[in-house]
């Protein structure tokens, strides 16, 4: 059964109490917003997200995106109940949570706006998808579109009266945007007519809102060839009239929708662009760079759906330990009184629960990090501070893309096991789980390619610098809480997490200097690498945390204690994966690249 | 019309409640709280008095720890304009809340009490009425609608038998049933604006009432759990069945 509770308490832990001493400080910008507005902000988003959304995550998966002809010449249909929600998180404010005031926003930190993210995508990952998408556009917008297009465009999408979308990928060119062939001419009236195709378009079509922006990548006449010539337009479904509402149909039309594994009730369409009229957003030539704030902005975005869903997917699995009964606890009977014990009382069953728990747990420290890097990236008062921040949002954002969408997809996979034969049943709820998370190491940039990204621009950049922000925070604690006794245990495992990450790091950049494809090999251990230690240290600080709590007499001895025992088996049972990434890379390319193209 | 509101802070209706192990009470310790449902459910209903233009302003009261501001503020984010707050930390009962509620009302003359028929943490059910007592105000408890005609209000109440139409002469108490409307999700934008409402904080002694406890808890268990059925065979075994056990 798909059952969701907000963990609130671990949302408030991570926003509160973890990462005070990050170095990213305290934003004045965000002084207003004290702790009782974050916690009703996060309690309202529950009740919606587990009385609205909820409620239609199945119900959409079994019953998907309908193609077909509607009012207004809308061509795709969501499933019963999408309109609805759209509207009550709209009307609600809730696609203006971070969005700057000048444009309607609420202009609240992204660090509450990612775990209001985390709860929308744990109860409804398709539904995320619609404001998902807009926030993405939004953030294109925002940092490239001129004045006039900003004040035409933007307030509505704030409010969420019109969503957004991105249209880059083409049938021939996904990964690789430098072969797009998507046409933009001069229209003569400062704007310009689009001519192409695009397909896998998120949202590119529905029924929630009056009128969809879409961003499209497209080449002018005399654009140079590769992702040099590539540039941006905004081209609405509708034109507007003078008032500013939408009233003529554009040129662009949703020729199909795709038959997915998961994410069924967010539409993937396929857009025909036919002389759509359009405006260039930032400088001719420039579009990849305006595309990847977009792209950055979700892959974070994506990372976060991995982790809403492994929360999802914890709890369910969570509810149906303690409800089936099978068998007897290998130590004698702990529920004599019933005919058989539940299932959580066995070893193998408390491993899967334990993993999830501490993978969840895990991710939503980096998460909440991360975020405050969002926030000080913009907000911060010193430039310093602000670069330290952009620093390291651009190294961790890979990392986050797919970490964490690794490790929702195996948590997904795992509630099936827990499940066992019911899980692979489609009324359990479970295995739309596993369905819906696959998607999160696709999209946005494949893991492999994240891992690239990683290895290949965000590890040499600067000399290392952006590594060093990461490197820098980890053995300063480790050399800080040297020596504290209680946190020995979990000081010793981040050091020797660490030293190895260290280690592979060096290897990585020795032969990656002479051989390329060394560190395409290695890309991928060394991302899980690195993320695995970057949870261990959020663990370790949270454990600094706890106890501190603990031995001052808190009144949640109950939840502090269980954040020590996560930790404990984050350290004994996976963290050990960091030295089985550390041996892999040590290898090399040998064996992988051995056999000829034609032995395959 | 102002319309005066009461709303309680109380256990969460998702959380299973735990006895505390010496049978003194419901352990309250990291237990999550809330507004009161049947609370919720009246101040929807005097939000969408205002939206109608029927009430010009509404007063939402708490009487409970500092903690309960949180409460009222979950009422102003839903659309109430001002809260009070009768702060104290004794445990409350119904005729203190009540005769508060009283001396608030002659303070603030509203043209209309709406209070929640109980609160789920005691299940008194007394307050509204032990108001509207001490007022010397008409009573329409349990209400499934509300309408105002003029200087009346018309109540449908859900009772044992059915509804019962009451028509109250302004102003009145009304308690709110499950029924009578479902409360809002309150706006991102209103939850930001409720910060800068104002909530008053007062002490019952500055309503002269003595709040002292008249009631006392001998023991609190958790009820028994529940035996098995039996199925039976027919009608026949049935009807003496529950003869048999006096029911029928």
């Amino acid at each position: 059964m798909q059952t969701y509770t907000a963990p609130l308490r671990d949302m408030r832990f991570a926003l509160n109490e973890l990462h005070q001493d990050d170095g990213f400080g305290h934003l004045k910008a965000h002084e207003e917003f004290g702790p009782e507005l974050m916690d009703a902000v996060l309690e309202e988003a529950a009740r919606l997200c587990q009385q609205v959304l909820l409620p239609i995550n199945r119900s959409g998966d079994e019953e998907g995106c309908h193609f077909e002809q509607g009012p207004d010449g809308t061509s795709v249909r969501t499933p019963e109940g999408f309109r609805e929600a759209y509207r009550q998180f709209a009307e609600g404010g809730w696609t203006s949570l971070v969005a700057p005031a000048e444009w309607g926003g609420q202009g609240l930190p992204e660090a509450l706006g990612k775990m209001v993210e985390e709860m929308v995508c744990a109860t409804n990952v398709s539904f995320s998808l619609y404001p998902g998408l807009t926030s993405g556009a939004l953030a294109a917008l925002t940092a490239y579109a001129s004045d006039e297009l900003k004040q035409t465009w933007l307030p509505k999408m704030v409010s969420g009266q019109w969503s957004g979308s991105m249209c880059l990928t083409e049938a021939h060119c996904g990964t690789d945007l430098g072969m797009l062939r998507t046409k933009a001419v001069p229209a003569g009236n400062g704007g310009y007519k689009l001519t192409g195709a695009k397909i896998f378009i998120s949202a590119g079509e529905h029924d929630l809102t009056e009128n969809i922006v879409h961003l499209v990548l497209a080449r002018l006449p005399d654009a140079p060839k590769g992702v040099k010539g590539i540039s941006l337009f905004l081209v609405p479904k509708f034109l507007l009239d003078d008032d500013g509402n939408p009233a003529t149909r554009n040129g662009v039309w949703c020729t199909a929708i795709e038959h997915k594994t998961g994410i069924k009730a967010s539409a993937t369409c396929a857009m025909q662009f036919e002389d759509a009229m359009g405006w260039l957003v930032g400088e001719p030539n420039r579009g990849l760079e305006a595309m990847f704030t977009m792209m950055n902005a979700e892959r974070v975005g994506v990372g976060i759906q991995g982790l809403g869903i492994g929360e999802a997917a914890y709890q369910s699995a969570v509810w149906y330990a303690k409800d089936r009964i099978q068998g007897r606890s290998l130590a004698g009977a702990k529920y004599p009184d019933r005919e058989a014990d539940p299932i959580i009382v066995h070893p193998d069953v408390r491993r899967m629960l334990m993993t999830m728990r501490a993978y969840n747990e895990g991710c939503r420290g980096v998460s909440a990090w991360i975020s405050r890097a969002l926030d000080a990236e913009k907000h911060a008062e010193d430039a310093e501070t602000r670069e330290k921040a952009a620093d390291f949002v651009a190294l961790m954002t890979p990392v986050v893309k797919a970490l964490f969408t690794d490790l929702g997809f195996e948590s997904a996979s795992l509630a099936v096991q827990v499940y066992g034969g019911h899980g692979y049943i489609r009324e359990s709820g479970v295995e739309q789980y596993l369905r819906d998370a696959r998607i999160s190491m696709i999209y946005e940039g494949t893991n492999g390619i994240q891992a690239l990204d990683l290895v290949g621009r965000k590890m040499s950049a600067h000399m290392g610098r952006y590594l060093r922000g990461f490197f820098h925070p980890v053995s300063n604690f480790i050399e800080a809480n040297a020596g504290d006794e209680q946190l020995a245990p979990f000081i010793a495992g981040l050091k020797r997490a660490f030293e190895a990450l260290q280690g592979s790091t060096s290897m990585i950049a020795q032969r990656g200097l002479k051989d390329p494809e060394e560190a395409g090999a290695a890309a991928t251990d060394y991302l899980r690498q690195l993320g695995l230690t970057a949870m261990a240290y959020c663990f370790a600080k949270s454990v600094k945390v706890a106890m501190t709590q603990l031995s001052q007499g808190s009144d949640e001895a109950e939840f502090y204690g269980a954040k020590i025992h996560t930790a404990r088996f984050f350290f004994d049972r996976i963290l050990p994966q960091t030295a089985s990434c550390y041996l892999a890379i040590k290898a090399g390319k040998g064996s992988m690249m051995a056999l000829d193209d034609a032995a395959f | 019309m102002k319309v005066l509101v009461g709303v309680k802070r109380v256990i969460d209706y998702n959380v299973r409640p735990r006895v505390k192990a010496d049978g003194s009470g419901v352990d309250l310790a990291n237990v999550k709280m809330s507004m009161n449902p049947f609370d919720e459910i009246a101040v929807e209903e005097a939000v969408r008095l205002k939206e109608k233009g029927v009430a010009s302003e509404i007063v939402v009261v708490s009487v409970g720890p500092a903690k309960a501001v949180d409460t009222l503020r979950t009422a102003l984010a839903m659309g109430a304009d001002r809260g009070i707050l009768v702060q104290t930390d004794e445990p409350v009962e119904p005729l203190a809340v009540a005769k508060l509620f009283h001396a608030i009302a002659q303070e603030e003359a509203p043209g209309l009490v709406i209070l929640g028929k109980q609160a789920i943490d005691d299940d008194s059910n007394q307050t509204g009425q032990m108001l509207a007592a001490l007022w010397g105000r008409g009573q329409g408890t349990f209400a499934s609608a509300v309408a105002i005609e003029g200087d009346a209000v018309t109540v449908t109440r859900e009772v044992d038998g059915g509804l019962e139409t009451l028509k109250l002469s302004l102003p009145a108490v009304v308690t709110t049933d499950l029924r009578l409307n479902e409360p809002r999700f309150a706006s991102l934008p209103n939850i930001m604006k409720a910060r800068s409402k104002p909530v008053a904080t007062k002490a019952p002694a500055d309503f002269g009432v003595d709040i002292t406890p008249r009631l006392k808890t001998l023991s609190v268990a958790e009820p028994a759990p529940r035996k098995a059925g039996v199925k039976v065979e027919s009608v026949d075994a049935l009807v003496e069945k529950l003869k048999e056990l006096g029911v029928a």
